[in-house]
């Protein structure tokens, strides 16, 4: 395999983003040096996160939302899209079937849209560990937007909330009743939450759900409405994350496309609202902390792994299995004596 | 824990205006549970497209379903295609129902495999391995 030319990379030029992110999902040093040479570059892409669970039209409403940022109605110049789709990877097999580009047939011909499949290769939480390192790819080549697709989430699969900067999820009619909007998860993370195949009967119901749930989640009346960037300075605590931005609950419809210029617009105003409120700084380093975080911890255990005897690894295991010591207990032994 | 530079990426795709993917949908679920990583395309994909999710998904093998009759036609133009882009690492796996004649031509022509029906899955999964290597 020929070493790939950051240069291409940088000039977008399409073989060389492609290679680049293979070796770079596939962690090689080579991958690595690129993305060493690359990560300068980046930092200037709006990172959109689109989540929600199976079956709710995800897809569908990617290829739409791509598909209008390529065609501007106010005749501006379209920005270029990268689309990451990610889809499980079987537990059993080790292997995946990536099914998101069949729904997204309207992209296909543009040279201003590049459409990459991910399996999650055994991550929890929605996304793949290297899809933060893609990311960055796309973004020194130049792509202004990047749409990022999860797996389809359950109720906890929230890594995305901090690689994107701002997060879609998306629902749809029928999936529950008004407590499933006030538990914890999937729901907290929403910067916009969009109500998907809202031609279908109940669409009204859980629009009018999530927005009871919005409003019990935002009950100072006296901050409702404001939407000033100058009131943050006084009022915003660390308890209070967005208390400027309440997230917009918009009907969709994807197979048709309605509803998409108004959650296009919807991006655009939380984009103004993050960098004029410093939001935006605070997340970048939110991101870049959590990945180190990440890569740190993953670092740490395979360097453990390479010292660890797999005798020694087994003997403590079967030792737990007999009920001998606790599962505490052997990480305890495990770690001992052990310089990582 | 396997490599993961090891691990196979396939692209299928129905190629031509033929809407049977039954055939394709099966060879996709047994290499998937044989551990590849399958993108699947879709129904008519014409040969642009199909050229252009090979190249975005940096796969590399590319297997096709033809049950129309035009793999004389759409065949070689993919693989023209495929080596227009740069893709020439890109190895072209055929099912359908290919005369003899024409399965000779295609496999001199550089097509991997060629395979129709009644062929078991386990052989194409092999084939597949074997080419990556």
């Amino acid at each position: 395999m020929p070493v790939i030319d950051p240069e291409a990379v940088l000039r977008g030029e399409r073989l060389a983003v492609t290679r680049a992110l293979t070796q770079i999902e596939n962690s090689t040093q080579d991958g690595f040096q690129l993305l060493e040479t690359l990560f300068p570059h980046t930092g200037n892409s709006h990172l959109i996160g689109v989540t929600g669970a199976p079956g709710t039209g995800k897809s569908t409403l990617v290829n739409q939302l791509a598909y209008h940022y390529r065609h501007p109605t106010d005749g501006a110049e379209a920005p270029r899209v990268a689309v990451i789709a990610v889809d499980p990877t079987s537990p059993f097999s080790g292997g995946a079937l990536l099914g998101d580009r069949v729904r997204m047939q309207d992209l296909v011909g543009d040279p201003g849209v590049f459409v990459r499949s991910m399996a999650s290769r055994g991550s929890l939480g929605g996304l793949a560990a290297a899809t933060g390192s893609l990311v960055q790819v796309f973004d020194a080549a130049g792509y202004e937007i990047i749409i990022i697709e999860t797996v389809g989430a359950g109720q906890a699969e929230v890594d995305i909330a901090s690689l994107a900067h701002s997060t879609v999820v998306v629902e749809a009619p029928g999936l529950g009743d008004e407590i499933q909007t006030i538990k914890a998860g999937i729901l907290e993370i929403a910067d916009i939450l969009v109500v998907n195949k809202a031609d279908k009967p109940g669409a009204d119901h859980s629009l009018r759900a999530l927005r009871t749930m919005l409003t019990l989640a935002h009950s100072h009346p006296e901050e409702i409405g404001h939407h000033s960037p100058n009131m943050n300075s006084s009022q915003a605590t660390d308890e209070e994350p967005d208390p400027d931005w309440i997230p917009p609950v918009l009907p969709t419809t994807s197979i048709t496309g309605e509803g998409i210029p108004e959650l296009v617009t919807e991006l655009a105003k939380h984009r103004e609202y993050l960098l004029s409120s410093g939001e935006w700084q605070k997340r970048e380093e939110n991101r870049l902390s959590n990945e180190l975080e990440l890569l740190l911890k993953d670092s740490l255990r395979s360097r453990w792994e390479n010292k660890i005897s797999p005798a020694t690894y087994q003997n403590t295991l079967k030792k737990v299995i007999t009920r001998k010591i606790t599962p505490w207990k052997a990480v305890q032994d495990l770690l001992e004596g052990v310089e990582i | 824990m396997e490599d993961p530079q090891d691990k196979i990426r396939v692209l299928i795709a129905k190629a031509g205006l033929d809407g049977h993917d039954r055939g394709a949908k099966v060879v996709a679920r047994a290499l998937r549970d044989a551990g590849m990583e399958v993108i699947y395309t879709g129904l008519r994909q014409t040969p642009e497209m199909i050229t252009e999710a090979a190249l975005q998904e940096d796969v590399q093998i590319v297997g096709l379903s033809i049950l129309s009759g035009a793999h004389m036609t759409l065949v070689p133009k993919i693989k023209k295609m495929l080596e227009e882009q740069g893709l020439d690492n890109v190895k072209l796996f055929l099912g359908g129902i290919i005369p003899d004649e024409d399965k000779l031509e295609l496999e001199k022509l550089g097509i991997a495999g060629i395979y129709g029906p009644g062929t078991s899955t386990q052989t194409i999964i092999k084939d597949i391995q074997n080419a990556c290597q």
